[in-house]
């Protein structure tokens, strides 16, 4: 007990909260309506708050909704999580010396590395006299606590609360669709969001909505690996640099490709 | 429901494992100082914004082929765009869509 009482454990707990309190807005808000859509579909309170203590990566709660109601396929389950949270890989890959230096702490912190407590632990500066991996440890337990409290509360809530919910799954939609949204402003590249909506639609209008996952993810990932030296960034310098060292000798190549 | 709740428990047991596993490999994978293949720097660059395209395309999979095809999900999307390059928030994006449907469906349509 005392440790929670320290100099050192108040000065980390005063930083952490202080950084975790724009999430705390975002966590408790749509962990709420979270909880609050699986009411709403029939499902006891026990779901989303074992689903958003253990999962605990927001888009993939959502999408395993759907998963529960449709026929079960625990493989299909397994691959979607994968691809949805293929992003993790490399947050993982950024804090591999970050998180990989703070003990026992460093299980707690993988386990709980969702897309905001990542930017929280990766970008914030901390003054010399702050305990690095106990800040990191309690801005996860934080925004861990923040998202299930939400949930959890949705879902009671969501029993005492009275209006017509009719429509409210949308909100799945309208979230996915609000991050590509600001995915799309956030970078000039914008092929590989168009190749992903592009190619999973060609899948579901060939494979039908039960079947198309699974072709649209190897679609999509087949055709980023054959597009990387047209879309790494990395590649394409390097390939810049090749072509202005080989521009001033050689006079254009002339194409003779057949027909 | 549909689903018994040992199946129930089965697939949210299947998604834990495969979110674990994206946020563990990692540190499995790639000891503290080893190289990291660029391929796999690559697709952590290009993977996030084609797979939100493929989450899009999942939430509309069974509006596509009903008799109104998507249509209210469609005008949705469109309100969410708008709110999107009026206000920038992400908040009311989700929110205002959402409302936005869900008076669709229920007077509407």
């Amino acid at each position: 007990m005392r440790s929670f009482c320290s100099p050192r454990f108040k000065k980390a707990f005063a930083a952490a909260f202080t950084c975790s309190l724009p999430i705390c807005a975002a966590f408790c808000s749509i962990g709420f309506s979270y909880g609050f859509l699986m009411h709403s579909l029939g499902f006891s309170w026990i779901y989303p708050a074992a689903m958003s203590f253990l999962i605990y990566a927001g888009s993939m709660e959502f999408v395993t909704i759907n998963l529960l109601l449709a026929p079960f396929s625990p493989l299909h389950a397994f691959l979607l999580g994968l691809m949805v949270n293929a992003r993790h890989l490399f947050y993982g890959i950024s804090m591999l010396e970050r998180y990989g230096s703070c003990g026992w702490k460093k299980y707690y912190l993988i386990f709980g590395m969702c897309d905001e407590t990542f930017s929280i632990n990766s970008g914030v500066k901390l003054p010399e006299d702050i305990d690095r991996p106990l800040f990191m440890t309690l801005v996860t337990a934080l925004n861990h606590c923040y998202w299930v409290s939400g949930a959890v509360a949705g879902a009671l809530l969501g029993a005492v609360i009275n209006f017509k919910a009719e429509g409210i799954e949308f909100m799945m939609t309208a979230l996915f669709t609000s991050i590509l949204l600001m995915q799309w402003d956030s970078t000039k590249e914008h092929r590989p969001a168009i190749l992903g909506l592009g190619l999973s639609f060609i899948c579901l209008l060939l494979f039908g909505p039960e079947n198309f996952v699974l072709p649209a993810m190897g679609a999509v990932l087949g055709t980023m690996l054959l597009l990387q030296s047209k879309l790494d960034p990395v590649k394409q310098a390097q390939r810049a640099a090749v072509q202005t060292a080989n521009a001033h000798p050689q006079p254009a190549p002339v194409l003779k490709e057949g027909r | 429901m549909t689903m018994t709740v040992t199946e129930s428990i089965i697939t949210i047991a299947a998604v834990v494992l495969a979110t674990m596993l994206t946020r563990f490999l990692p540190f499995i994978l790639f000891p503290a100082g080893s190289r990291i293949p660029s391929v796999v720097r690559y697709l952590g660059q290009v993977l996030p914004f084609a797979v939100i395209g493929l989450l899009v395309v999942y939430c509309l999979k069974d509006a596509v082929f009903t008799e109104l095809h998507a249509l209210p999900d469609v005008i949705s999307i469109a309100f969410i765009v708008l709110l999107h390059r009026l206000f920038h928030s992400m908040m009311l994006s989700v929110i205002g869509g959402t409302v936005c449907f869900m008076l669709l469906t229920q007077f509407v349509f």
